[in-house]
């Protein structure tokens, strides 16, 4: 009993390969990426920071009322005091833009392994893959493929925050009441009619709760991103660390914890709205 | 049943709306294996533990009428459920036919099966299965939106049907604000909007509770008094299939086993499993007072003019017809109450006194739509014929211990 499978070998061998045998591809896909997160970060940090506080406390106030408008204007009160006001912008944009190229793969594969038993089989292991695998083993394969700075600090994201908002809309389909599925069909549904009007409605109670987990888990993975240098937060957490600063670790800390409170209640608060009925 | 509307009936008989024929369904991945089986003449049973194939369907074959209301029941697991889905093809059919208005459903291609349950079929369901994000008008659309129909028009179209049902104050409501019966208004609401020929209810009014359910069932018999479709009505409950049903299809695991009017069955069950199904059945709680009720007694009108007051002309014509007691009305047929020779006599001797006076005291008159379960405990409790009235308090017959006995001998008799 010595024969030891030459899992990493392979694994190795392939991810050399691509890096040679590519012909520009990721680096294709790293310059959409690294545009694309350019662009929101520039707009918002285009927006004062004093108006992103102010559109946080408006839409607070709209969905959870004037306790939380109060909590949303402390926080950001207290971040700027701390002088973390860049880096959470920068943060924002991160989450932004992982969150949304998340949402664009993630929900169609959602419905895909809601609506097929088989795409369901196969993208279950896969999503597993992607959320225990530690991040650190493929953060540094990312790094090789696209260089350090934002873009594998991205790509690492959406592999840690896409699998909840896949696994949610395919619950809330499968979860969509056999017989209003039915009723959809029995009135004479085309397969898109019915999940256009029928199941994605009914489903939009997961699929909300689905997007916030992405957003959290988004959240806390552009963190541990800084560590291929994507920026933010991150940056101060790192550097905390590197120079066993706990002040500064703590600081850097609660302004990660305040955006994460502020990003969860006022996502969530969309998503129960409609649980209502 | 009078003779005009079964000549109608007749006449619409000879035309059928759906014809089913030979129909199986098979549930698994081998159907094809337990067809061949099935073919082969082996027990369904034997299927399922050969080829683990559950057989839902059985071989059935049946005709349903233009206009009439035709009730699938069985107990749970017999198949109708399944049975109904076959028809719109909500379950693909393993082999034989579902003909509707001379066309296969079972054979008909996607475009043409689309067109058909948006124009020609709808359904309504258990659970309601109402889409709880939009509004009850909205939901009542739904069939319509679906054929492509714009807003205004599919709007003006619910808010008619709603009206129908009674529910159009509720047209903005969710479903969600609404009780289990308003909900299942809105379901009819939603089949009734695309104006089929044929719908397909299945157990939809099992979900509510014994009163909204009857008050569904005469929603759904008035809605089918002005504009008559072919029903499907899929239930296990016996109450409602006897009276709704046209014709009743009794099923029993997969099988159709007798397909028949409620008296057809009632009295000539197919088998020993129909039997006992309708065994448990009190047919006393289908008969009410007004179908015994018989205008053998002495009803003596009181006149408030009338100086004699008809003392001495009522107690003639009771020993006339050989009666203890007699019924008094107003002039508008309204029973005042019931008198007995000896308390007319009684109030004859007194001057001054009117047939009032002689009234009998806890002799109540009994409402013509009291079961007869509680008409007996009535009759025996009280010596005296009881006369019995409509909901206007008017006369409509009596009902004495020797009617009752007469009606019951013939019911056991049947």
């Amino acid at each position: 009993m010595s024969y030891k499978l030459p899992i990493g070998n392979w694994v190795a061998a392939g991810v050399d390969w691509l890096e040679h045998n590519d012909h520009g591809l990721f680096d294709k896909i790293g310059k959409i990426i690294d545009a694309s997160t350019g662009a929101i970060e520039s707009g918002l940090a285009f927006i004062p920071f004093w108006l992103l506080a102010a559109i946080f406390i408006g839409i607070g106030f709209w969905r959870l009322g004037w306790k939380f408008a109060l909590f949303c204007a402390a926080s950001f009160l207290l971040i700027d005091n701390m002088g973390f006001a860049n880096q959470t912008v920068v943060t924002l944009a991160l989450i932004f833009s992982a969150t949304l190229i998340s949402l664009a793969l993630g929900i169609p594969f959602g419905i895909w392994a809601g609506r097929n038993d088989r795409a369901e089989a196969v993208i279950r292991p896969i999503l597993d893959f992607m959320q225990t695998m530690p991040a650190f083993v493929y953060l540094i394969p990312a790094a090789m493929f696209f260089g350090l700075g934002r873009v594998p600090g991205v790509i690492a994201t959406v592999i840690f925050a896409m699998p909840p908002v896949v696994r949610l809309t395919s619950l809330g389909i499968r979860q969509v009441n056999k017989e209003q599925v039915e009723a959809g069909i029995a009135f004479g549904c085309t397969p898109t009619q019915l999940l256009l009007k029928v199941q994605i409605p009914s489903a939009m109670a997961n699929l909300f709760a689905g997007i916030n987990q992405t957003i959290m888990m988004a959240l806390s993975m552009v963190i541990i991103a800084s560590m291929v240098g994507a920026g933010g937060l991150g940056n101060d957490v790192l550097s905390s660390i590197s120079r066993l600063d706990i002040g500064l670790g703590f600081e850097s800390g609660l302004g990660v914890v305040l955006l994460a409170i502020m990003l969860d209640r006022i996502t969530e608060s969309f998503g129960v709205k409609r649980k209502v009925n | 049943m009078n003779t005009t509307s079964n000549a109608a009936r007749s006449n619409e008989a000879t035309e059928a709306k759906v014809v089913v024929k030979n129909l199986y369904k098979v549930f698994g991945n081998k159907p094809d294996v337990a067809m061949q089986m099935l073919y082969d003449g082996k027990h369904k049973d034997e299927v399922l533990r050969q080829t683990g194939q559950v057989v839902g369907v059985l071989d059935a074959s049946f005709e349903i009428n233009k206009g009439e209301i035709f009730v699938l029941m069985g107990l749970s697991g017999s198949g109708k459920s399944t049975l109904i889905r076959l028809l719109n093809r909500l379950i693909e059919p393993s082999a034989g036919s579902v003909i509707v208005d001379g066309e296969d459903v079972a054979k008909m291609s996607t475009d043409k099966l689309l067109n058909l349950r948006r124009k020609d079929m709808s359904m309504v369901f258990q659970s309601f299965a109402l889409l709880p994000h939009r509004t009850v008008v909205e939901n009542a659309a739904f069939g319509l939106e679906i054929a492509g129909v714009d807003v205004k028009e599919r709007e003006r179209r619910a808010m008619e049907v709603l009206e129908q049902v009674g529910l159009h104050t509720f047209a903005k409501h969710m479903p969600s604000q609404l009780s289990g019966g308003m909900q299942q208004r809105v379901g009819l609401a939603r089949a009734l909007t695309v104006n089929p020929s044929l719908m397909l209810m299945d157990e939809a009014f099992s979900a509510l509770d014994p009163l909204r359910r009857t008050e569904m069932q005469d929603v759904l018999m008035k809605l089918q008094q002005e504009q008559k479709r072919t029903i499907v009505f899929v239930s296990h409950d016996l109450d409602e299939a006897l009276r709704i049903g046209n014709r009743i299809c009794i099923m029993e695991g997969g099988r159709v086993v007798q397909v028949g009017t409620s008296d057809d069955i009632l009295q000539r069950p197919a088998d020993e499993y129909v039997k006992a199904f309708f065994n448990g059945v009190d047919t006393n709680k289908y008969l009410t007072a007004k179908d015994v009720a018989q205008k053998e007694q002495v009803t003596i009108f009181e006149r408030p003019d009338d100086l004699a007051n008809g003392f001495s002309a009522a107690l003639e014509r009771m020993r006339i017809y050989d009666r203890v007691y007699a019924f008094v009305l107003d002039e508008q047929h309204k029973v005042l109450g019931v008198v007995s020779a000896e308390s007319l006599m009684a109030c004859a001797n007194k001057s001054g006194a009117k047939l009032r006076d002689a009234i009998l005291p806890d002799k109540t008159a009994i409402p013509s739509n009291m079961p007869l379960n509680e008409v007996m405990k009535k009759v025996v409790e009280y010596a005296c014929p009881l006369p019995v009235i409509d909901e206007n308090g008017e006369y409509i017959g009596a009902i004495t211990k020797t009617v009752l006995l007469r009606k019951l001998c013939k019911e056991k008799l049947a």
